[in-house]
């Protein structure tokens, strides 16, 4: 049944520490919830893992074509993982357009899973393959096991009496059921997963069940030894305490009912759909019973302005959106800053200007974040670097907020957004407390001045309904301590300063920035900011065991600057400041603290990879064999194909696990990986 | 509006110290006073009162009612209002703001806030022009009408605010105009509506386009052409000699002369407010063949957006577990045990 296209020894070398698995296929095949279940069983075997879930924009892309490829990558390992991998070593491709358009980031030698029952005359043209890859010897550098896992799916599930398509949907399930085998992970946990999502359809639980047991039993009976080798890695060693997996989307919304818990207050959520941040908006909504109002308004702006409204009349008000929806928001923002009203605005950062990439990642809002808006406009912004830091990030966001009574912009991504991670279950009670005190009785004698300022600058937070302390606020420039209308050139000079000092001020109010990795003086800081975090810290410790002087400076707080950030800088030689985008931190850098930063850069829609890394940390060492110095180029590898660029999506919102409908018996159901 | 135990104020207590700042002469002046007239009538509570705006003239409106205040972003002022009820279902919150702000920039918020029913009264200064810009034409403005950015005239068809709070799903849709003496009952019949009350209010702008309302605003000599509804009341007008009847075969509505007062006789209608159909008539009259339909023209309550919000909150989280901790450790987890490195 199976056929070993090619006799490839290297395949069975897996690396002992740590492996690298695509699963990609049509967007309609289920590999986000393939990817999504493997990785939940990886975490439940002790094993540290990172994911990278890769899909079109387009919700069902015409099925077989290229740039209807939906891939869900996981490192997973025995030793500290921090980002989804570079190249994998095993790429499960359950057609001809999945396999052309992910071979080119294959390892050499790595081991490709292919469905022959897919490799069809016409699924082969619809990938633009003019011959069959697994019969005409182009995967010669490969490790190749193809069999029909479409027909051993059917047979599998034959007597559950499904439909031929419904049948065919269990095939993700055999195929996750191979992997599991593969790397010795337990069956159980998917089993039971299968077994309430489907209750009430015990059929399907059992069609899914049933496929899931045949794909592990597949991998234990078969009579080849070839490639297919049972690997088992051990489990990490990792502190002691609960983990659960847990993704950004979710980890952004239970920060954010931390943070409102913290400050004492009930939560308000404006938002409105857009891709990738859609997701946070569908977690709080199941959250009401923490005292979350969502609020999905009738655009972007809304979705500020009643969050803002929120605010003005005591609860915490959070909006969140993507690039372009964070565009639409800007002069809200200003009001929030003009007004000092607290507010948290989270920015699940995606691809490109416009509508650019909708389901890739990026980190070119930075600018946006920063100095967006007309006029001088000042706010706080923190990049979470993590999924699992997206939770401490939010409660800081929470607090910055609230204290300062300011917006406050948290920078995520897509690829933290919809990344899945280990997470080490805090205790909220570990947390300090940041309790709102509302104005409750004037405070200038027998006047209400609402733009009176404490010591940090922030004035009092006054809710309506509160007795005797009526007043008006608005955008318009305002005295200094009343509140009313005031043009006056001084009054705005003193305004415009007291704005940017409190803002300014949020710096020493912040933890001084420490050194990731690495000593505080040295050759080279490798500075970075957001999901850059794990790929620069991989290549700066690789590089340090060469015995390079270089060290991992990660900043959480992008504005204002940590007060120490400058002098830590200026005690190295050289700065690199890697950033998937055109150089904004660097300029960032560069205008706040007038140090050399030198720019990496990759605006592919792809994470970096730690061996693209590894080369720019080279090119500053004179020692490094095989180094003319300079700046190294992205690793083209890692680049997408030209056949994989996704086009513009006219329907851009997929949502998370958009393609989970390859389930029989399933609508787009959007439930996250460890629900 | 909402339940609040009435408190005694006088029209003084609604006063700010701020200096209003509208041209002399402006309609403002007299919406202004009748707000501050119809809120001790209603015993309205400064302390729980919030007035909401967007930007233009009309918005500046808050500065000057001695209440909670929020000027905000152009067209915006209905999200902001969602916000605040949303947050606090007990603030009697009153929306102003104007042709250009409602019906241009900001018609699409105007058209969810009513929709969704949020308990609010939303004033429509409507004065067919963008007088803080210096004279615009606005999307009220008639054809022809000539202004800087329209120098030979405005050629694109004008919006019927109250056909469009209709269409847009709202409850309670009323008309006034600013110095009518019967301006405070429409707003207190609007406060009295439990949803989003919408009251166009006919404004003159003196300075960019004055009179342009005097066919039937004017100061005096234009109550014939003003139709005052009434619940219950026959829609006679002109002093009781003409009246509005229902053309049986076209399906429209017409003019017919009432003699002696026999309104019955002349075919004239009742008002109903809780009918739609007649509502949709009555803001479409085309002026000039027909009077100024005026007063409440439709009033026919529904839940409010925010209390169908609270409740489903109220719902959803019942029975639920609100410990925090329990939540972070949702789903399925292991232990990782102190020093072994090896999961549970």
């Amino acid at each position: 049944m199976a056929t070993l296209a090619a006799e490839k020894p290297a395949a069975a070398a897996l690396p002992p520490e740590a492996v690298v698995v695509r699963f990609a296929g049509d967007s309609g095949d289920g590999m986000q919830l393939t990817g999504g279940q493997f990785t939940l069983s990886t975490a439940l075997a002790g094993n540290d893992l990172a994911t990278f879930p890769d899909f079109p924009a387009e919700i069902r892309a015409p099925q077989g074509t290229l740039f209807g490829v939906s891939a869900f990558q996981i490192n997973f390992g025995s030793t500290e993982i921090d980002t989804a991998g570079d190249a994998p070593d095993v790429l499960v491709a359950m057609n001809p357009a999945a396999l052309k358009v992910n071979l080119a980031a294959l390892k050499p030698g790595g081991l490709i899973i292919a469905d022959t029952g897919e490799f069809s005359k016409r699924n082969l043209e619809k990938a633009k393959y003019e011959t069959n890859p697994i019969e005409d010897g182009s995967l010669a550098q490969w490790a190749v096991l193809a069999f029909d896992i479409s027909a051993l799916t059917m047979e599998a599930v034959k007597p559950f009496g499904l439909g031929n398509k419904e049948a065919l949907r269990c095939k993700n399930m055999w195929t996750l059921g191979l992997a599991l085998w593969m790397f010795d992970r337990d069956r159980e946990p998917i089993v039971e997963w299968l077994r309430s999502k489907f209750a009430k359809t015990p059929e399907l639980a059992d069609a899914n069940i049933a496929a899931l047991n045949a794909g592990h039993a597949y991998g234990e009976t078969a009579e080849l030894s070839g490639p297919l080798k049972k690997v088992h890695l051990d489990p990490v060693p990792s502190a002691a305490g609960v983990y659960r997996t847990i993704t950004g989307a979710e980890s952004v919304s239970l920060g954010l009912v931390a943070g409102a818990q913290l400050a004492g207050l009930p939560m308000f959520f404006g938002g409105y759909p857009i891709t990738p941040a859609s997701a946070i908006l569908h977690h709080l909504a199941r959250l009401k019973e923490f005292g979350v109002t969502t609020f999905q308004a009738e655009d972007e702006i809304a979705a500020i302005c009643a969050a803002i409204g929120a605010s003005y009349a005591g609860s915490l008000g959070v909006t969140s959106s993507s690039g372009p929806g964070i565009a639409l928001k800007g002069e809200a923002m200003g009001l929030a800053i003009m007004t000092e009203l607290p507010l948290v605005i989270v920015n699940s950062q995606r691809g490109g200007p416009s509508t650019g990439l909708p389901t890739k990642t990026e980190q070119s809002d930075l600018y946006q974040a920063i100095y967006g808006r007309n006029g001088d406009a000042s706010l706080p912004v923190i990049a979470a670097r993590s999924p699992g830091d997206a939770f401490e990030c939010a409660i800081e966001a929470c607090r910055i907020a609230t204290q300062y009574m300011t917006p406050v912009i948290l920078l995520t991504d897509g690829y933290i957004t919809n990344a899945a991670e280990p997470w080490k279950v805090p205790d909220p009670a570990s947390y300090d407390r940041f309790p709102v005190q509302f104005l409750e009785e004037k405070n200038d004698g027998d006047r209400v001045l609402p733009y009176k300022r404490n010591e940090k600058g922030a004035r009092p937070w006054i809710k309506p309904g509160t007795p005797e302390l009526m007043h008006r606020i608005g955008g318009i420039e305002k005295h200094e301590n009343t509140g009313n209308i005031d043009y006056s050139p001084s009054n705005h000079q003193a305004m415009t300063d007291a704005r940017k000092a409190k803002i300014d001020g949020v710096a020493r109010d912040v933890p001084p920035q420490e050194v990731a990795l690495g000593e505080t003086t040295g050759k080279l800081a490798v500075v970075g900011w957001g999901s850059t975090f794990g790929a620069i810290h991989q290549a700066v410790r690789r590089a340090r065991k060469k015995g390079l002087s270089v060290s991992h400076v990660h900043v959480r707080h992008v504005w204002p600057l940590p007060a120490n950030l400058g002098e830590l800088l200026r005690g190295f030689d050289q700065i690199l400041v890697p950033e998937m985008n055109t150089g904004q931190f660097k300029t960032v850098l560069r205008d706040q603290l007038l140090v050399d930063a030198k720019p990496y850069n990759k605006t592919s829609g792809q994470p970096f990879t730690i061996a693209e890394l590894e080369k720019a940390i080279d090119a500053f060492f004179d020692d490094i064999p095989d180094n003319e110095g300079g700046e190294a180029p992205a690793d083209e590898g890692q680049l997408p194909t030209p056949e994989s660029g996704h086009d513009d999506g006219t329907l851009p919102d997929a949502p998370f696990h958009g393609d989970d409908a390859a389930l029989p018996g399933e609508g787009s159901d959007t439930k996250a990986v460890n629900q | 509006m909402n339940d609040m135990t009435p408190i005694q104020t006088t029209l003084k207590d609604w006063e700010t110290d701020q200096e209003v700042r509208w041209c002399p002469g402006c309609g403002d002046y007299a919406i202004l006073k009748a707000v501050q007239r119809t809120l001790p009538q209603i015993g309205a509570d400064p302390k729980n009162t919030v007035f909401v705006s967007g930007i233009g003239c009309s918005s500046r409106f808050p500065y000057y009612v001695e209440s909670y205040g929020f000027h905000t972003i152009h067209g915006r002022a209905p999200a902001f209002a969602t916000g605040i009820k949303l947050a606090n279902p007990e603030l009697d919150v009153w929306l102003v703001t104007g042709d250009g702000d409602g019906l241009s920039i900001g018609g699409n918020h105007l058209m969810h806030v009513l929709r969704r029913n949020l308990d609010v009264q939303i004033m429509l200064f409507n004065n067919e022009i963008y007088g803080l810009t210096k004279g615009q034409y606005s999307p009220t403005s008639r054809v022809g009408t000539r202004t800087p950015s329209t120098p030979i005239g405005s050629v694109d068809r004008p919006a019927n605010p109250c056909a469009f709070a209709l269409g847009s799903g709202a409850r309670f849709v009323a008309r006034g105009f600013d110095v009518s003496k019967n301006l405070p009952d429409v707003l207190k019949a609007a406060h009295a509506h439990r949803g989003a009350a919408f009251i166009e209010i006919f404004q003159n702008c003196i300075v960019y386009n004055k009179d342009v309302f005097n066919d039937f605003a004017a100061p005096k000599g234009a109550e014939d052409r003003q139709l005052w509804l009434a619940n219950g009341e026959p829609m006679v007008f002109a002093g009781g000699t003409k009246g509005i009847a229902l053309d049986t075969e076209k399906l429209t509505l017409k003019v017919v002369d009432v003699v002696d007062g026999d309104w019955q006789a002349a075919g004239v209608i009742v008002h109903d407010v809780t009918n739609r159909s007649i509502a949709h008539m009555l803001v479409e009259l085309p002026f000039g063949e027909f009077p100024m339909a005026l007063g409440v023209l439709y009033d026919d309550p529904r839940p409010t957006f925010e209390s169908v919000v609270a409740a489903e909150r109220q719902q959803a989280a019942s029975g639920k577990d609100t410990d925090l901790a329990k939540l972070l450790s949702r789903g399925q987890t292991w232990t990782v045990e102190e020093k072994e490195g090896h999961p549970a």
